[in-house]
């Protein structure tokens, strides 16, 4: 994976200095929290319910066994014990004081990380696939490309007063695991009949209060004019978006609203108007990075592998939590290993100090010292020998992270809702755990099968239910939560929005409600039909009547 | 307004007329983009002390006609969180402008750094800050990775000092 050289390092520690600064002139009073408030977003932290919160980058996603132990220090030391894994694949911690921000920051920087453009108007976190240089599917790693514009968009002057937030997603397979057509910009890797790489860049995707599918403004952009081609865009969406309402400031607005052809030929406009200098140092960087990202020494091993086999006739949990959360590798006889932080009852996305010390000792140990983490809140460990795959697994075990719900009824993904975060309207936590709680049955979510439900605590969507098969809504009704339940969302390759069934529901309600749902679907389901395609044959019509007949 | 400009305060010179108002005899001066577009060809003999004032939805592209000949632009910030001017900015500059280029309005020291590397050159700002304040935020980050943007000594470009001295594509020799 990347390794800072002396220029990131010095990058770092002068970004680190100056917010120091900064702190200590809000904390002897030189600065009202007004003044403070833009500079410390531009370094992620938040001033949420309870104290501050701060975000920190984890650039795509990737972060080694050093670094994660580092994030367990800072939970132990610095919060409560814990940390909370997002959505945008970064982790925050919520009970944070002002006072030990700076210092928090030097302990990231130390290990080759910081908190930059975690929150603001500007270019957040690149996410990507988090089977990256793993998957079976894939043409090739899409990180070096993330690396790339990490930097590029690190502190970038033109573009860190935006009309609003901005994210860009990339995915270097197929099939679709990085929700590319659900981001501000979405590019994915293919190759022309020439055998070239290329990028399809989707512009114009996202959630909150108006989900929209992102389309493409250029089929395939040779991967040297990936650096001038976003400034292209980004130039066009920060003259020409929205600034006079905060709700419809995204680039999806300006797409919509000039409509797909006008914005593209704004782009290609702009993009031809100044044709950019050389792109040679461009393909210069992007080859140093990919140096960093080059094929671990893998081994020549079996496919089939005696041991791994005979575990998994003796031991049927074992031989559960392999079908569930193991996914092919590329190479022969190693595989990718899904680590739910999913546990029956337990806050989503959540870990403790000592589980990320484990996780971070088990890849160390087996995955070539590298940890992913998913969208979904999960924990990848991508590189795992099959010989070594029983080992790693009772050692989970014994940290309650041996969860084989990944992929299944109780790998939800959950915002902090209500009991965190200050823009909510409604609980999600407690709603994700009730459900888990009630589908703890591992028999019985494998006789559901692969499903993805989603809570968002409120309308701005950061628990991404537009894009949930079962998509759960927090609102506020005259100082009542309630829930609206959507069906048939997707954020893969073929993203769809889900669509609303009917009146909501109050929160106890809601697992009763998941339980109807999952009930009509496994009585009309065909052979083998997982829920989504189920959904798209049938509509929402016998969900409806399942739901609402009896109230 | 003190005016900012090299890191120091200097004297503003130059008279800022409206619409209406009648041209100053032997000054500098600036006016809106509306009346240098209408009046042009009235200014063609002074370019030489012509400026345009800006607004922040005005075009870039709409300029190129005049940019050779202006010996000011103006951009405004409204409020520190519009940023569109950072943009008109940058794509003046790559545009080929080469004379003064001066933000005005909600400039602050810590977004002052962002708006001298896209080619802001001059700042109207405010006095509540002293000249202390802004020299100490001009110069905290020494390094950025982006390429193609205003550089004053001191500051340098992470990419092109990775890659100095690389031969461009075309003076390679053929691989084989």
């Amino acid at each position: 994976m990347y390794r800072y050289d002396e220029f990131d390092h010095q990058f770092v520690k002068e970004r680190t200095a100056q917010f120091r600064d900064q702190a200590s002139r809000r904390l002897s009073g030189d600065l009202s929290e007004e003044e403070f408030r833009p500079l410390r977003l531009m370094n992620g932290l938040y001033l949420q319910l309870h104290a501050y919160m701060l975000r920190v980058a984890i650039p795509y996603g990737t972060l080694s066994s050093r670094q994660m132990n580092q994030l367990a220090m800072i939970a132990d030391k610095y919060d409560r014990g814990y940390g909370h894994f997002t959505t945008r694949q970064n982790i925050q911690y919520n009970w944070i004081k002002l006072e030990d921000t700076a210092d928090i920051l030097q302990a990231l920087a130390d290990v080759e990380m910081h908190a930059i453009q975690t929150s603001g108007n500007c270019i957040r976190n690149v996410t990507t696939d988090h089977w990256a240089g793993a998957a079976a599917d894939e043409l090739a790693d899409p990180r070096p490309v993330g690396e790339l514009i990490r930097q590029w968009s690190s502190l970038h002057p033109e573009f860190s007063y935006l009309p609003r937030k901005f994210k860009i997603a990339i995915t270097g397979a197929p099939n679709d695991r990085a929700a590319v057509k659900v981001h501000d910009i979405g590019m994915r890797l293919h190759k022309n009949d020439k055998g070239e790489n290329g990028w399809e860049v989707m512009v114009g995707g996202g959630q909150g209060r108006t989900p929209m599918i992102a389309v493409t403004v250029r089929e395939f952009l040779p991967e040297r004019e990936i650096i001038p081609y976003l400034e292209a865009i980004m130039r066009v969406y920060n003259l020409y978006g929205r600034r006079d309402n905060k709700y419809k400031a995204r680039i999806k607005i300006l797409v919509h609203e000039i409509g797909a052809e006008k914005f593209r030929a704004e782009v290609e406009a702009e993009y031809a108007r100044h044709p950019s200098q050389t792109t040679e140092v461009e393909e210069r960087e992007l080859a140093r990075i990919a140096k960093y990202f080059a094929v671990p020494n893998f081994e020549k091993l079996s496919k089939f592998v005696p041991a791994f086999e005979s575990a998994k006739q003796s031991d049927h949990d074992f031989a559960r939590w392999v079908r569930n959360n193991t996914a092919a590798h590329r190479v022969d006889g190693y595989t990718i290993v899904n680590i739910s932080l999913k546990a029956t009852g337990e806050i989503a996305g959540d870990a403790t100090g000592e589980q990320m010390r484990v996780m971070a000792d088990l890849a160390a140990q087996y995955s070539f010292d590298e940890l992913r983490v998913s969208h979904a809140q999960n924990i990848v460990l991508a590189h795992v020998k099959l010989a070594d795959v029983h080992a790693v697994w009772k050692k989970l075990q014994q940290h309650g992270l041996a969860e084989a719900n990944y992929g299944l009824t109780g790998d939800i993904i959950a915002c902090p809702g209500m009991d965190y975060c200050s823009l909510a309207t409604a609980r999600s936590i407690p709603i994700s755990q009730a459900i888990s709680r009630k589908f703890a049955d591992i028999k019985r979510q494998e006789e559901i099968g692969p499903i993805k439900i989603n809570i968002s605590g409120c309308i701005n969507a950061c628990g991404h239910h537009h894009v949930g098969h079962i998509g759960i809504l927090g609102l506020d009704k005259k100082g009542e939560e309630f829930y609206q339940i959507t069906l048939g969302g997707s954020s893969s390759e073929n993203a769809s929005i889900g669509t609303i069934l009917g009146p909501g529901f109050a929160g106890h309600e809601v697992p009763d409600a998941i339980e109807t749902i999952l009930n009509t679907y496994l009585q009309l389901r065909n052979e083998g039909e997982e829920f989504l395609h189920a959904y798209r044959r049938v509509g929402a019509k016998p969900f409806k009547e399942a739901l609402y007949a009896t109230a | 307004m003190p005016l900012l400009k090299n890191n120091a305060f200097v004297t503003d010179d130059w008279v800022h007329v409206d619409d209406d108002a009648a041209l100053p005899y032997a000054a500098r001066f600036t006016v809106s983009f509306e009346r240098l577009v209408r009046d042009w060809d009235s200014f063609a003999k002074h370019t030489s002390v012509v400026g345009v004032r800006l607004s922040n939805t005005t075009k870039a592209a709409d300029l190129a006609p005049y940019i050779s000949k202006l010996a000011l632009i103006v951009v405004p910030f409204p409020a520190f969180a519009d940023g569109r001017a950072y943009s008109i900015a940058r794509a003046l500059r790559l545009d080929g402008y080469q004379s003064e280029l001066r933000g005005t309005g909600n400039v602050l020291p810590d977004q002052m750094q962002f708006m001298r590397q896209v080619g802001i050159d001059s700042f109207e700002v405010s006095e509540r800050f002293p000249l202390e304040a802004w020299q100490r935020a001009s110069r905290q980050m020494s390094l950025a990775y982006q390429r193609g943007l205003y550089r004053p000594v001191g500051e340098r470009e992470v990419w092109s000092e990775r890659h100095q001295g690389f031969v461009a594509w075309e003076e390679q020799p053929h691989a084989g």
